[in-house]
Formats: C-alpha cells, sequence, structure tokens
C-alpha cells in the first residue's frame, strides 16, 4: 500500500519541497494550510508529480480548537499516517516584537503553541495507530538565544523540548519523533532578509536531508549538516563572550 | 551579512544589478506590482538566461518567478500540461520524460523558465520542422495591471497572446502556461555527425538531411581562413525509437574560477577549435546519445560564462532570409575571421518556413548564425557595426534574447510588429532592451 503522509504548513519552501520528494514515490498525501488557493495549487502539483491522491485542509493552525477535525479527518481519508511533518511557522521581525507586546504574543503562539498543541494532537493519533514517524521543524535558532532573533529563536526552544520529551514518550509505543533544525533556507520566510549566499541552502537540499532523516528515524538532525559543528561552537561559548558578540 | 545578492544577465553585459523581489504565488503579482508603483516599471525574471538587457527592468527592480513553479494540471494520456510560469524546462522535463513525454521545441539550455521560453519564443535545433515554441502554447495566463488576470490564447484574445509570444515579458506578466508535449519512446537521441570542409558543403547537407531529420545543427570553426574557411560539424539528430525513459543524472560541475580578464582568446580560440574539428577522426560519426548530452553539452557545466571573464561576453546571432542567405554568411564569417575574435561555438542553422503565432518571433525562413564574443568594447564595435550592416541590407534580423548592442533603427525595421507590442505592453512593465529600442 502507498504511504500515508501527512503535511501541516503545507505551502512552506520546505514543506512543497519535500511533499514533492514523497508525491515523486506515488504516496497518498494530506495536506493542511491556511490559504486555500494557494494549498490547491501545491496538491495540483503534487498529483501532477506522481502523488496517489493529494486532499487539502485549509486551517490556521492558531485556530485550535479546529484541530481534532483536521486530525480526524486527516487519519479518515490517509488510513494509516506513515509519516507526518510539522513545518508551520512565521520568522518574527525581531525589532517589534522588542516593542509590541501583542505581536510578541501573537508570533510566540504561531511558532511555539500552535506547534506544540499540533505535536500533541499528532501524538495521540500516532499512538494509536501504534506506529509512524513524526517530524517537526525546529531552527538553530532555538538552539540559543542570539541578540538578532530571540524571539523566533525562544519559540523553537520551546519547540525543540517539547519534541524531546515527545520522542521519549512515543519511543515506547513505536512512534518516532524527529527533529529538524535548519539554518538559513531560501524561502518565502527568509525572502526579504540578507543571507549570507553561502550559508543558504536550498528547500530541497534540505527536504533531502528530512526525508532520509524520517525513514533512518534520526532523532535530531541539522540542514544542512555543517550546521551541527556551528551550533556545537556557538552552544559552547561561555555567556560572558557571546554576549560580546554580534550573532 | 554579504552585500545584497544582485540578479544579471547571462553575458554579464551591460551590468546593471538588478534587485530581486520573490514571487511565491499567482496572487502575489498583483501585490507586487502595486508595491512597485513607487520605482517602477519592474519586469518579471526567470533564470536570467538572456544574454543581454532584455532581461533587465528599467528601474532595476525585477520579480523573481523562480518560486513559482507548480504543475497545475498534467494529463500524461495527452500530453498536455498547465504549469506555473517559474517552472524550469528541466524540471517539467525530470517529471514528464519518465511518463513518455518530452518538449515540443526546446533551446539549447534546459535552464529557463516557461515565462521566460514563451516571452522569447525560443526555437531549438528542429526549428525546420516544428517552429517555435510559441507553437505548442495552448494557451496563457497573464497578470495584467488594468485587467487583472486574464486568459489569452490564439482564439481568445487573440492580439494579446500574439503580442505575449516573443513579447518580451511585456505584455503583462505571464502566471501560468498551457503547453501541449510530445510522445517519445525513448529518452536518446540517435546522432549522426559529418564533417564538412567548406561553407558550400554545410549548405549542401542541410539541402539533402533537413527534410527527413528532426534536429539539425552545424558548428563551425570561425578562426579558419582561406582554403579552410567555413569547415565545421554537420549534427543530425532523431528521438531513438525504443529504449529505456530516463530523465538521467543531473550532476553539474560548477566553473571554478570568475577570472578577472577572459580565458576566451585568440590562442585558446585556435586551439579548442582546430582541436574540436579534429576530435573526430572518421569523416562521418554515427552514436546513440542521451537526449541531455545532445540538447545541452553546455549545462554540464554549471557557470560557464564566467570564463569570459568579469567583463562578460556578447552572443552575436542573427538570421537572414533565404535568398542571398549563403552569400551574407560568407561575407560575416570573413568579417569575424578577419577580427581574430570569435567564439568556441558558432553555430549554423536553416530554420524552416512555419509561422510563429508571436508578433516579434526572431526566427525567419533563412539561415541563424550566433557566435559568442568576449566583451571589448572597441573591438566589437567595429565589428558588429559590420555585420550589423550586413544583416540589415540582406532583411536578416537580431535575436533580442541575445542582444546588447543593436540599433533602435534596426530593431524597429527589422521588428515592424513592436508598435503593436508597445501599444498592448502594460505600463508598468518596462525592460532595459526596450528602452534602449525604442526611443
Amino acid at each position: 500500500m502507498t504511504q500515508g503522509v501527512l503535511i501541516v504548513g503545507a505551502t512552506s519552501g520546505i514543506a512543497q519541497a519535500l511533499a514533492r520528494r514523497f508525491a515523486q514515490r506515488g504516496a497518498r498525501l494530506f495536506l493542511v494550510a491556511r490559504d486555500s488557493a494557494n494549498v490547491q495549487s501545491v496538491a495540483a502539483d503534487l498529483r501532477a508529480r506522481g502523488a496517489s491522491a493529494a486532499d487539502v485542509f485549509v486551517m490556521d493552525l492558531n485556530e485550535t480548537e479546529r484541530l481534532d477535525l483536521m486530525l480526524k479527518s486527516a487519519w479518515q481519508t490517509l488510513e494509516r499516517v506513515d509519516f507526518a511533518l510539522v513545518a508551520h511557522g512565521t520568522l518574527p521581525d525581531a525589532a517589534r516584537a522588542s516593542s509590541d507586546s501583542a505581536y510578541l504574543i501573537q508570533q510566540f503562539r504561531t511558532n511555539a503553541e500552535s506547534v506544540i498543541v499540533c505535536l500533541a494532537g499528532l501524538a495521540r493519533c500516532f499512538r494509536s495507530q501504534g506506529n509512524g514517524v513524526l517530524a517537526v521543524i525546529g531552527s538553530v535558532a532555538g538552539d540559543r538565544g542570539r541578540a538578532s532573533n530571540y524571539a523566533y529563536g525562544a519559540a523553537k526552544a520551546a519547540v525543540h523540548a517539547f519534541a524531546s520529551g515527545l520522542r521519549a514518550q512515543l519511543f515506547r509505543h513505536g512512534v518516532h519523533v524527529v527533529t529538524i533544525k535548519p539554518g538559513f533556507v531560501a524561502t518565502q520566510m527568509t525572502a526579504h532578509l540578507d543571507l549570507p549566499a553561502r550559508l543558504t541552502a536550498q528547500p530541497d537540499t534540505v527536504a533531502a536531508r528530512i526525508e532520509s532523516a524520517m525513514e533512518t528515524r534520526r532523532n535530531i538532525v541539522y540542514a544542512p549538516g555543517f550546521w551541527w559543528l556551528i551550533m556545537t561552537i556557538i552552544r559552547l561559548l561561555p555567556e560572558a563572550l557571546f554576549k560580546r558578540l554580534k550573532l | 551579512m554579504s552585500p545584497k545578492k544582485t540578479y544579471g544577465s547571462w553575458g554579464r553585459y551591460p551590468a546593471f544589478p538588478q534587485q530581486g523581489h520573490p514571487i511565491h504565488w499567482r496572487e502575489n503579482v498583483a501585490q507586487a506590482l502595486v508595491d512597485s508603483a513607487q520605482r517602477s516599471p519592474v519586469l518579471a525574471y526567470g533564470c536570467g538566461r538572456s544574454y543581454g538587457d532584455s532581461c533587465m527592468a528599467a528601474s532595476d527592480h525585477v520579480l523573481l518567478m523562480g518560486g513559482m513553479n507548480r504543475i497545475l494540471s498534467a494529463d500524461w494520456g495527452t500530453g498536455l500540461v498547465v504549469a506555473e510560469a517559474g517552472l524550469t524546462l528541466a524540471e517539467l522535463t525530470r517529471v514528464a520524460l519518465p511518463r513518455g513525454w518530452f518538449l515540443n521545441v526546446t533551446p539549447g539550455t534546459k535552464f529557463v523558465t516557461l515565462g521566460g521560453a514563451v516571452a522569447n519564443d525560443v526555437h531549438g535545433k528542429n526549428h525546420h520542422v516544428m517552429g517555435t515554441f510559441g507553437r505548442h502554447v495552448r494557451s496563457l495566463t497573464l497578470h495584467r495591471t488594468a485587467d487583472g488576470a486574464v486568459t489569452v490564447s490564439p482564439v481568445e484574445r487573440p492580439e494579446l497572446f500574439a503580442a505575449t509570444v516573443g513579447g518580451l515579458g511585456l505584455s503583462g506578466v505571464i502566471l501560468t502556461v498551457e503547453l501541449q508535449l510530445r510522445p517519445v519512446t525513448s529518452s536518446d537521441i540517435e546522432q549522426t555527425s559529418i564533417r564538412f570542409g567548406s561553407l558550400d558543403e554545410f549548405f549542401d547537407l542541410a539541402a539533402a538531411y533537413d527534410r527527413d531529420n528532426e534536429y539539425t545543427v552545424a558548428w563551425i570553426d570561425c578562426m579558419a581562413t582561406g582554403k579552410k574557411s567555413g569547415r565545421g560539424f554537420y549534427v543530425i539528430g532523431n528521438h531513438a525509437k525504443e529504449g529505456e525513459l530516463s530523465a538521467g543524472p543531473t550532476d553539474v560541475v560548477t566553473f571554478p574560477v570568475d577570472p578577472t580578464v577572459s580565458l576566451v582568446n585568440v590562442f585558446s580560440l585556435r586551439a579548442f577549435n582546430f582541436l574540436y574539428y579534429h576530435s573526430q577522426f572518421r569523416r562521418r560519426s554515427v552514436r546513440r546519445v542521451p537526449y541531455g548530452q545532445f540538447f545541452y553539452p553546455l549545462d554540464r557545466v554549471s557557470m560557464w560564462n564566467r570564463m569570459y571573464g568579469r567583463a562578460g561576453f556578447q552572443q552575436y546571432q542573427c538570421v537572414v532570409p533565404y535568398t542571398d542567405g549563403r552569400e551574407v554568411i560568407r561575407s560575416m564569417l570573413s568579417e569575424i575571421s578577419r577580427s581574430g575574435t570569435g567564439s568556441f561555438l558558432a553555430v549554423l542553422k536553416q530554420c524552416g518556413a512555419l509561422p510563429s503565432p508571436g508578433l516579434m518571433s526572431f526566427p525567419l525562413h533563412g539561415v541563424s548564425l550566433a557566435l559568442d564574443f568576449p566583451q571589448r568594447a572597441q573591438i566589437n564595435q567595429r565589428l558588429f557595426a559590420n555585420l550589423d550592416a550586413l544583416v540589415h541590407e540582406a532583411g536578416g534580423r537580431l535575436y533580442p534574447a541575445k542582444d546588447a548592442h543593436m540599433s533602435a533603427a534596426h530593431f524597429q525595421s527589422a521588428y515592424p510588429a513592436w508598435q503593436r507590442v508597445e501599444a498592448l505592453r502594460d505600463p508598468q512593465l518596462l525592460s532595459r532592451f526596450w528602452q534602449r529600442v525604442t526611443r
């Protein structure tokens, strides 16, 4: 039977690239995103590229009261979910986040709360299914709060901690959790930034890494892999030095 | 942080760094045009494979279309595909070829977008039997500032369709393309390469083989003089009848350095052309090659344009009508070899009589010649002026997609329909090329 794949935040650049990889293998996909027209285009693209099916569920992930309906619908449509990816998120404007409390709360809600609530819901479904792989997109920014984007980093750190606990809990139920930590990726989320060209990956490079991490049941994966070295060094810097760096 | 990435054209001349504004969704195009109203006019930018200034906006702000690359429908029974304009031919082929479908018309690189292929009405080695890319486009949608999203086809708003095919991206931002693919039963090409010693021999070969073979093109040694002048290879290709359907490997090597000065000079050219001409021992060689090797030999070296150095290069591509095409090409080749500059690949091709649906399509029923020249202001100015005069007198024309020099007078006499395109131009869209040739 073809694989069932659930993608939350399906219009994000990384999610689209991963979905295309599953589509090429003939998977059945269930796509969740906020913008109806855009996610319909993504679904059409996946069908043309070989997906056995690509169904769509339109929701704003901040409306957590609709989460159970979405999960029910996903499991009904796919019958079994072999792989799930939680990929939705935003990149907060750091300056605004430091001056506008409502904005800070809203951004934290999107990037941390709505993600962990979604993970918790997926965990319930996966547990009763008794197998499957659940991946979530964190960020290198979640490894240490840096002066340039700590609002984003704090939300991603919450996701990392939650995913780590979930991994340990679901392990004994045959369900695997993968934490993906991408570095700079050229997507619509980062399109307005001047990213250093040499450190910036294409979405498909990251997607290829996610695909293999899900298949080989890795725990925590940096994407691309060289970020492991960079972040290890950054994490080991003493705080007295770290606070003086412009990172 | 490094300075912001800018975008240019393939020839790196003229150097007007373009600021990029990425578009990821069709519905974003309208907003992007509104946002650009202050610095207008802008231009849609695909892969930047146009050589001169036709892919540069008058404002130096371009809309990057590469993120808008979804296939919206594909009927693998009939080969009819609708896709967003930012999809590259490489990606479309990767999806379609294993299912037994290939492009009806492909240019010499697969790294162009559908939108770019339409806007330049590209052609390939089978022009004499299949015509231009635009002949296989069933319909288009484009966003126009005044009208919003509109659908155009040979029957629906035909004048706007005609102004968009080969219209250099000025009639609106192309959103989607409905394209007819062709069935193939193998991804390989049966290739025959025949060595010839003179221009007359080339025309004899073309007369003998063009009619019965789908793909034909010739390479000539533009450094050869005297009796050797016009020598080269005539290459024939046809789709193999049976075999594997494989999109093939996508491995590329990147040209490793960005030299300050051109590595292409009179010495390297003489050596290359001499070796290339003598690389085939027999007069006639028959081989079966993967489609990529046949259609896109240069795509295997990413950023090969770097070999011309930072100053860049210009491609000179013209087409002259049959009537006295042979003599005009002969005169041009002697001008070029006398100038002592030239290119690794001087490409000669007979174009067919099939009309394009576009108002400003480049090919004419005649002979097309294309060469690359390292950018050197004085040499090129003198040489190009002489060549331009020959082309103009013969009733021929230059290819806007390759051009960085043609005069407004030559453009306007070679493309008399330009005013009909100008009349339908979206005022928010303007290229540096159009600004230059419509003054």
